[in-house]
């Protein structure tokens, strides 16, 4: 075989593989959007292309569901969750970022242990916990609790970001007058946009998409958020697969779109942050 | 207050920035933990009302019952078979992404769709696909003639771990592809030339020269996978419930917990399954201790 044709050929399977992998990827989306395509027997028979392709699945399940509502449910919960999240993480990464102090790093230690604890650890304490403060069945329930996963990588990132920041900036700001906040808002802040947007969006799409806490913590079928609604689907013998590939593809979109649009501020800012750290 | 130097004023300013985030963690990670392992110690119901301590009755219980040591051995059976697979095939793709080919950018982006998608969602995909009457695999393997009869992916006992770990290897294998990808990009193009000038064949550059570097990132990401596939809950629920099969740990503790009510019996199985999980991240902080210092 002469370099010239082994080259070739190397580069031909390498080309295949890459068609294999994506095959492999993405196949499970594209049979979801031919099932919801389909209705009524079509749906049990495993044509590649629905004869007759219909969009009445993903006008029913928000029809015949309160599933609009859900939707709703997770995008505030998905918001709330990282606006406090960003809150929380950004003032405590000033600080450890900034200031040097007996025990910081025994504290980014133990924000870092929160991050492997199990779900089910906390779960009867957080129930308990969350009925005391009467928010049993309620949205907030789910945004609080979400902390416990999104604090941890936050405050990391973000403090990476801060403690690259030239600490002559802030007192040259300082010395010209800018009050503590103003330092904070004009100086350190923009230095940490791109942690933010990237630990944001993990943030949402853990707020989005979670299921344990959003199961236990809410009992109305109005209140729940997508992923134990989806879930109820399949449970309660409610099987028309059409509606529930549509459903899924309809929670999905948003997220892919968002990850679509953040895929270079995503690398960025998990890279630089780690970089920089 | 100006007057003050900066370092002082700034130790005090700390404590108070520093604040909001000490409360959050107390109230959502530190009291709930403390509270779990408070009440493996009573007969306490998820419904309230009074409880009792019971010392370790609950323990006594749990290690005589078949069904929690079948969900530790689920447990590690999945830990070890599904990150040892998404390693391999994290590997293997993060290879094709890293070579120059046509439409790499999206293809990269591609790739990591399966890691975006709700858990939820992710297993309704397979759960379809892994129909036994209806599903498209089934069909696919009876018309290529590998399969005789259609099988039940999900409920035949033998297949389900299987089947589970098939579907997190799809889910999660991305992510493996995300920090070995990063850590194929710091390998100096150089070093594989003279290896290539050398004589060297791709496998044999592969082990000498691309290994060696991205081998920190590897062990990294194997590690934290570890520990993370040992909580699996959510993927092996909404899959396939309860089944005795297939339980993890963490859906043993939870049926016992929310759906038997059972919190003081619940709350045991959770401590146990915390135990485990720190002592993990001991062993794996303790081996980095014991092999970082170590000159070449």
């Amino acid at each position: 075989m002469s370099p010239r044709l082994r080259w070739h050929l190397a580069r031909l399977g390498l080309h295949g593989l890459a068609v294999l992998i994506l095959l492999y990827t993405l196949f499970p989306f594209a049979w979801a959007v031919v099932t919801s395509l389909k209705s009524g027997g079509a749906l049990f028979d495993t044509a590649l292309v629905p004869a007759d392709p219909r969009w009445d699945n993903y006008a029913e399940v928000f029809r015949e569901q309160p599933f609009g509502r859900n939707i709703l449910n997770s995008a505030v919960v998905a918001t709330s969750t990282v606006l406090l999240s960003l809150a929380l993480g950004l003032t405590a990464a000033c600080a450890l970022g900034r200031v040097a102090f007996r025990g910081r790093s025994l504290l980014l230690a133990t924000v870092l242990g929160v991050s492997m604890f199990p779900q089910v650890a906390v779960l009867s304490g957080l129930f308990e916990l969350i009925r005391w403060f009467g928010l049993y069945n309620t949205l907030p329930a789910l945004s609080v609790s979400y902390l416990i996963f999104t604090l941890p990588f936050t405050v990391w990132v973000l403090t990476a970001f801060v403690r690259a920041l030239p600490i002559e900036l802030e007192e040259a700001a300082m010395i010209d007058g800018a009050t503590r906040f103003q330092t904070f808002w004009k100086v350190v802040l923009p230095q940490a946009v791109p942690g933010m947007i990237a630990t944001g969006i993990v943030a949402i799409n853990i707020g989005w998409s979670e299921y344990l806490f959003a199961a236990t913590l809410l009992t109305s079928p109005s209140n729940m958020t997508i992923s134990p609604r989806l879930e109820s689907f399949m449970g309660r013998g409610l099987y028309n697969w059409g509606w529930l590939m549509a459903g899924a593809l309809a929670v999905t979109g948003p997220l892919i779109v968002l990850s679509g649009f953040m895929q270079k501020h995503l690398v960025a800012g998990w890279g630089g942050g780690a970089l920089k750290g | 207050m100006r007057r003050r130097p900066l370092a002082a004023q700034r130790r005090r300013d700390a404590a108070w920035f520093l604040l909001p985030l000490l409360v959050a963690l107390a109230v959502i990670a530190a009291w709930p933990l403390a509270r779990t392992i408070w009440l493996s110690f009573t007969d306490a119901s998820l419904a309230g009302g009074a409880h009792a301590l019971v010392g370790f009755a609950n323990y006594a219980l749990l290690i005589e019952d078949p069904d929690w040591w079948q969900a530790v051995r689920n447990t590690l059976v999945f830990a070890a078979v599904s990150v040892a697979l998404e390693t391999a095939l994290g590997l293997g793709i993060a290879l094709v992404l890293d070579a120059r080919i046509r439409g790499r950018g999206l293809l990269r982006a591609a790739v990591l769709v399966p890691w975006a998608v709700p858990t939820v969602v992710s297993a309704e995909l397979w759960a379809w696909m892994l129909h036994d009457q209806y599903g498209i695999i089934n069909a696919a393997l009876l018309a290529l003639g590998v399969i005789e009869a259609p099988y039940a992916w999900l409920a035949d006992r033998a297949l389900a771990m299987a089947s589970v770990i098939a579907v997190d290897v799809w889910k999660t294998t991305p992510f493996m592809v995300l920090l070995l990808l990063a850590a194929l990009q710091t390998v100096p193009a150089e070093l594989h030339e003279a290896a290539k000038v050398d004589g060297a064949g791709a496998l044999r550059r592969f082990a000498v020269v691309t290994l060696p570097v991205i081998r920190p990132a590897l062990v990294v990401a194997v590690v934290f996978r570890l520990l993370d596939a040992l909580r699996i809950f959510d993927l092996v629920y909404v899959l396939v419930g309860n089944a005795s099969a297939t339980a993890t740990m963490a859906v043993y503790a939870r049926q016992h917990m929310v759906d038997f009510q059972d919190a003081g019996y619940g709350s045991a199985a959770s401590t146990l399954l915390f135990a485990v999980v720190a002592l993990a991240s001991a062993a794996v902080i303790a081996l980095g201790r014991a092999s970082a210092p170590a000159p070449r």
